[in-house]
């Protein structure tokens, strides 16, 4: 197997390059098994890992609303991706307190303070 | 496989809290481990000169073992900085275990301090950064423990009024221990009424913020019979690393107590039929009904009913955080000793208006992290 070049690039690296460019992307096993967050190899096998971008679609695994002093009620959720595995990101387009577990969500990306575009998901129906 | 550590072979001789609370400004987190140090050896009656093994963890040091040493002018045989959160000490005293029963050291000193009241919680544990969290801005620990309430609420119907019961089962308990920081009655209004920090948990869910420091005094069975105090035997210890990031958490319903309880429970060769008081970390309210379940008290799911209606207040099914918990006695950052100081205590017959009455088998449970790590220690009364 060829080893995953750390000198050239990163796996973060790799990831935030795609999401800049508006795909949200995780790892494959040779199993078929998907890998997020992404790593230089597979857990527990040692096996090397491919990228593949998903589709974006998810079901929210469980959610919280944050209030902070000075700052306006917001979203933390981990989202089921359809493709087999778990992140966190936050559900936007609603009322942070109407985010619902089991409720479908879809990927846009979003500029955050630090000028990145990051995941963030909004209910199926919503998106804008 | 099973460990070889051979079961009520090593016993907790001394223990004892620093001051707790709020501390004077410049006090440090040694001068808490110091201060709980003494405090253990006059407990057991053992001096400074005959400690031969440190343990220590805290979040204001990397190099914890290496500045008590030199605080206290220790030159132990055997050191351990393990650091996994709250449930480090828990850990320690499986490594004591090891290390005594390898002829590695003779007496064992498990020490924690913390001033994160006095200096704030930001300064005491800054949170690490992580490139698939940090940028969505969880409030961290917090909001990790809200989403596991969240989904149990959502899988088995947990209500928002038995996660308060535990808060106010806690303050119930706390009432009777004199050094608890919490003085006044709490009731399930106020809980759930109280500011909201990340829903479904409000402020009275979460952990107090305290100064304080604790310490206990290990040493082998033989050695621990001729000592000032009843020993508490260490009949059973399990650990369990499954995360370190909350969206690397396999299930938020089912901790990694799960693994580390039946770990104990197969080396004490008892279940959790048998014990007599459970001391839980609870550093949120969904903490103790996952733990409860965890660890066997009940069913995966019926954690919510099992302390509702008092089921772990005074006079309950089960006594459990007797001190007070993390939720009204005292949480100075990582809070693991301070099960294992009360358990002992229990185990002696010293709690006063708490007392568990036949106190045998007393079971501490600590927890690390956003349910990261886990680590169980059983304790006795009788060693054999």
């Amino acid at each position: 197997m060829s080893e995953f070049d750390l000198a050239k690039t990163s796996p973060n690296g790799i990831y935030m390059d795609y999401c800049q460019k508006d795909q949200l992307a995780f790892q494959r096993a040779p199993s078929g098994k998907a890998v997020f967050y992404p790593r230089i190899v597979e857990p527990k096998t040692g096996e090397e890992l491919r990228w593949e971008l998903s589709q974006g679609l998810g079901t929210v695994y469980s959610t919280t609303v944050i209030y902070l002093r000075d700052e306006k009620p917001y979203n933390v959720a981990l989202i089921d991706i359809d493709e087999g595995y778990r992140m966190m990101s936050r559900v936007e387009g609603i009322d942070p307190e109407h985010v619902r577990i089991g409720m479908r969500v879809q990927v846009q990306m979003a500029t955050f303070d630090d000028g990145k575009k990051y995941p963030i998901f909004f209910p199926v129906n919503e998106v804008v | 496989m099973t460990n070889s550590l051979r079961r009520g072979s090593v016993a907790i001789v001394g223990a004892a809290e620093s001051e707790l609370g709020l501390c004077a400004l410049g006090t440090t987190p040694y001068d808490l481990m110091a201060q709980a140090t003494y405090r253990a050896l006059a407990d057991c009656g053992l001096h400074l000169k005959d400690i031969d093994g440190v343990f220590t963890a805290t979040s204001q040091a990397r190099f914890s073992s290496l500045g008590l040493c030199e605080y206290l002018g220790l030159k132990p045989y055997y050191q351990d900085n393990t650091l996994m959160g709250g449930a480090s000490f828990m850990s320690h005293v499986a490594h004591a275990m090891a290390a005594i029963n390898n002829g590695l050291c003779d007496v064992a000193l498990i020490a924690y301090g913390s001033t994160q009241k006095s200096v704030s919680r930001a300064a005491a544990s800054p949170r690490e950064f992580n490139a698939y969290e940090t940028p969505y801005k969880p409030f961290l620990p917090t909001s990790a423990y809200a989403m596991v309430a969240a989904r149990h609420m959502y899988q088995y119907g947990t209500t928002r009024e038995q996660l308060a019961e535990v808060a106010v089962a806690a303050r119930q308990w706390a009432l009777m221990n004199p050094v608890a920081w919490e003085k006044k009655p709490l009731t399930i209004d106020e809980v759930i009424n109280s500011r909201m920090v990340s829903s479904p948990l409000t402020i009275r869910d979460c952990c107090l913020v305290t100064d304080g420091g604790g310490a206990i005094i290990l040493t082998s069975a033989a050695r621990a019979k001729d000592l000032k105090k009843k020993p508490a035997y260490v009949l059973g210890v399990g650990e369990d690393l499954s995360h370190i990031g909350i969206s690397g958490m396999p299930e938020l319903t089912v901790s990694g107590a799960a693994v580390s309880g039946p770990k104990a429970y197969a080396m004490a060769g008892i279940t959790a039929k048998e014990v007599d008081l459970a001391m839980l970390y609870d550093a949120f309210t969904i903490n103790t009904i996952l733990f409860l379940e965890d660890l066997g008290f009940c069913p995966k799911g019926e954690g919510g009913n099992f302390v509702a209606n008092g089921g772990v207040a005074p006079g309950g099914h089960l006594p459990v955080n007797t001190n007070g918990g993390g939720l009204s006695y005292c949480h100075p950052g990582m809070y693991g000793l301070f099960l294992l100081i009360e358990s002992v205590r229990q185990l002696r017959g010293e709690c006063g208006e708490r007392q568990v009455p036949n106190c045998e088998l007393a079971l501490a449970h600590g927890n690390g992290g956003v349910l990261s790590s886990q680590a169980t220690v059983i304790l006795g009364s009788q060693g054999d």
